[in-house]
């Protein structure tokens, strides 16, 4: 116990903002917690769904959460069932497997709701595009958002991407 | 087995793994498996080609370990009667290939009793096969009636609980059916298939040059191993040799791959038994890894940093610098942090004794990777066939015989050791000259194989060439075929609420295996 309390002690809090190393990422935190506060009243739930991704952009939605982007300390929290969310994170070309999971995780989801696609795959399609087996882009099969393109896209651009749909939606 | 004692002709496969090639009739095909088992070796994939537009048939191949490297056995088949022999009972593994096989070309394994699809959901009828050339890629069928027969488990107080294919946390999607009596769980029946996205039928309108993106993007968390994988097989069916520092640059890569997964798994692991100190610790270190890749190769998870020939970029003395200093940052930290992991009794409780899987069922259902050397198997690519720059890097193999949760956390810190070691000595090492050279356009017909030690076990890319350099098949197979079925066994016994953790320390590619 002493030596996990001093490591903590030690590494401290390493949570950006640090102006001075990532400017762009500490203008998003902060724009994203005000934006949060006022459509949301500080609290923000999103359910991910892979809808067929390769697994890359899952990657970048976990480094949302390190110590560094700290999702979860800007009120933001990934929950469990698309019952407690406000918002989906739809990674991948939506494959033709997967395209009754996704419809019905959106039919649970309650109003109001806001969808980001995210990705190449997300967007358009990506490398994979339409196919037999393959939908292509999110915005094919549900109602999208923000579409927030990369492969895969930075937490960054995420965390931009999910201010954005929170934004659009107040404004309607 | 020994090279010589194979039954049939046998030619090397130019490339930069010993791998051999021989042509197969059906009477033979189930006794060489027998005799290959017999003596030791692995079936490694099996796929089927479709070879009508060269004028020939279909083909079943299988690849298999021999005591000298890798044997490639291909087995003829005729259009009107699509059908091989069923080795699934020589190697379990063999199962769910078979199956797909089937699913995606029609090539039916007779003699088993398991003919359930396994790729195909409802997506394309029974009918239809996506890997025969005369199936347009984009032909579209309207979603059939999916309805899986599962295997149902009886008695008294027997309840069945089904998970996704929609996970609770941020993962891939995919079917678990538990069958559970109170908390205990009884059997475990995995479906999956759910990410299936046509990765082989594309390839396949894609030129050489190009499906090393899309060989990338089969794993995301393994695109340096898949690339390199498909690069190794089209510079082999080019006869290129490859410059030197472009394969010492390559290692680092995958090196910093395997370091990157491990410390994200290690951190999920802490988690999963309530340390969430650990998962704080080890996503920070990966972060860290993260953010110097993008600094000294452009991207964070090294996607298309790798191509034929060579690789996309050379560091300078700034990113050598970055690197050393990562190295020695990340061995201390990672130290402290084993000891820590290692003495914590409320941490270790849960760890030790969860999800284990005996040498003996690992050696017969064919584990490999990480979890299979921590269920005794010793078997690394980098060890047993080391290419340049392996050949000369001297890896220490980690291996465990627990085969326990805690044993798989134990591989996963001695391999970031090791890893961080064979970084340090690639940097101080690396040998000068080109990154990249121009691959000459491959004759059609050509072939080439691909074998790497990704993070998660071996990746093997298997590819021909047709016309004007186009793909006339690729085949990317996943350690997670083999390891998948495993996971099933581990979990018996053991209580519900302790899947998560048995699942992560595995943590198996969907997409990967799902194709």
């Amino acid at each position: 116990m002493y030596r996990i309390l001093k490591k903590i002690a030690a590494i401290g809090i390493v949570t950006e903002p640090a102006p001075e190393t990532d400017e762009a990422l500490r203008i998003a935190q902060q724009r994203l917690g005000d934006a949060v506060l006022q459509w949301f009243a500080g609290a923000l739930t999103i359910r991910h769904v892979d809808a067929g991704s390769c697994n890359g952009c899952e990657l970048e939605i976990n480094a949302l959460n390190n110590p560094y982007y700290n999702l979860e300390g800007l009120g933001i929290r990934f929950v469990a069932s698309p019952r407690h969310a406000d918002m989906l994170l739809v990674t991948g070309p939506v494959s033709r497997h997967m395209e009754i999971a996704l419809k019905r995780t959106y039919d649970a989801t309650p109003e109001p709701k806001l969808v980001v696609a995210l990705g190449d795959c997300g967007c358009a399609g990506g490398i994979f595009g339409e196919s037999y087996a393959s939908l292509g882009r999110v915005s094919n099969v549900i109602p999208v958002d923000i579409a927030v393109p990369g492969c895969p896209p930075s937490p960054t651009a995420i965390m931009q991407g999910i201010l954005t749909a929170i934004e659009l939606r107040g404004k309607a | 087995m020994r090279i010589e004692d194979f039954p049939v002709e046998l030619t090397p496969v130019p490339g930069a793994m010993p791998v051999w090639r021989g042509t197969v009739n059906g009477a033979h095909w189930r006794t060489l498996a027998q005799q290959v088992r017999s003596k030791g070796g692995r079936l490694v994939a099996l796929w089927g080609v479709d070879r009508t537009d060269a004028g020939a048939g279909f083909e079943v191949h299988a690849a298999m370990t021999a005591r000298a490297g890798l044997v490639w056995l291909t087995l003829p088949v005729p259009v009107e009667q699509p059908e091989c022999p069923d080795i699934a009972d020589i190697f379990p593994s063999a199962n769910r290939m078979q199956r797909a096989m089937f699913d995606m070309l029609g090539v039916r394994a007779v003699g088993g009793d398991d003919y359930r699809p396994w790729l195909r959901h409802a997506a394309w009828p029974t009918h239809a096969f996506p890997l025969r050339k005369s199936f347009p890629a984009a032909a579209t069928h309207p979603n059939g009636q999916d309805d899986y027969p599962f295997v149902q488990v009886g008695g008294d107080g027997v309840h069945e609980i089904a998970v996704g294919p929609v996970h609770a946390g941020t993962i891939e999607p995919g079917h678990f059916r538990f069958s559970v009596i109170g908390e205990r769980v009884l059997r475990l029946e995995e479906r999956l298939g759910y990410t299936h996205k046509g990765i082989e039928k594309r390839f396949e309108s894609m030129k050489m040059l190009d499906g090393v993106q899309l060989a990338g993007r089969v794993s995301g968390d393994s695109t340096v191993a898949y690339a390199w994988a498909y690069c190794m097989a089209a510079e082999g069916a080019a006869f290129f040799t490859v410059p030197e520092r472009a394969l010492w640059l390559r290692a680092l890569l995958l090196e910093r791959e395997r370091i990157a997964n491990h410390l994200g798994d290690l951190g999920f692991l802490g988690n999963d038994a309530g340390l969430a100190f650990g998962l704080a610790q080890f996503s920070r270190l990966k972060e860290d890894v993260l953010r110097l890749n993008r600094a000294a190769f452009g991207h964070r998870y090294l996607m298309d940093v790798i191509v034929p020939g060579g690789v996309a970029c050379d560091i300078d003395n700034e990113a050598t610098r970055g690197l050393r200093t990562q190295i020695q940052t990340l061995r201390d930290e990672v130290a402290l942090l084993k000891a820590i992991f290692d003495e914590h009794p409320g941490l270790q409780d849960r760890l030790i004794a969860a999800g284990r899987v005996t040498p003996e069922l690992a050696d017969r259902l064919g584990l490999c990777g990480l979890a299979g050397r921590a269920s005794g198997l010793s078997w690394d690519l980098r060890v047993q066939f080391p290419p340049v720059p392996y050949d000369a890097l001297d890896v220490r193999m980690a291996t465990h015989r627990n085969g326990d949760v805690a044993a798989r956390v134990t591989v996963r810190f001695e391999e970031v050791l090791e890893s961080l070691d064979l970084c340090s000595a690639i940097v101080d090492r690396l040998p000068r000259g080109d990154i990249r050279g121009d691959l000459p356009a491959p004759l059609e017909g050509s072939v080439g194989l691909g074998w790497v030690e990704g993070w998660r076990g071996e990746v093997l890319v298997a590819l021909e060439v047709g016309p004007d350099g186009s793909l006339r098949r690729v085949h990317a197979h996943d350690p997670s075929w083999h390891n998948w079925p495993l996971l099933e066994h581990a979990v018996i016994g053991n209580i519900v609420p302790d899947f998560p953790l048995i699942n992560k320390s595995f943590n198996l590619s969907y997409s990967g295996a799902d194709l």
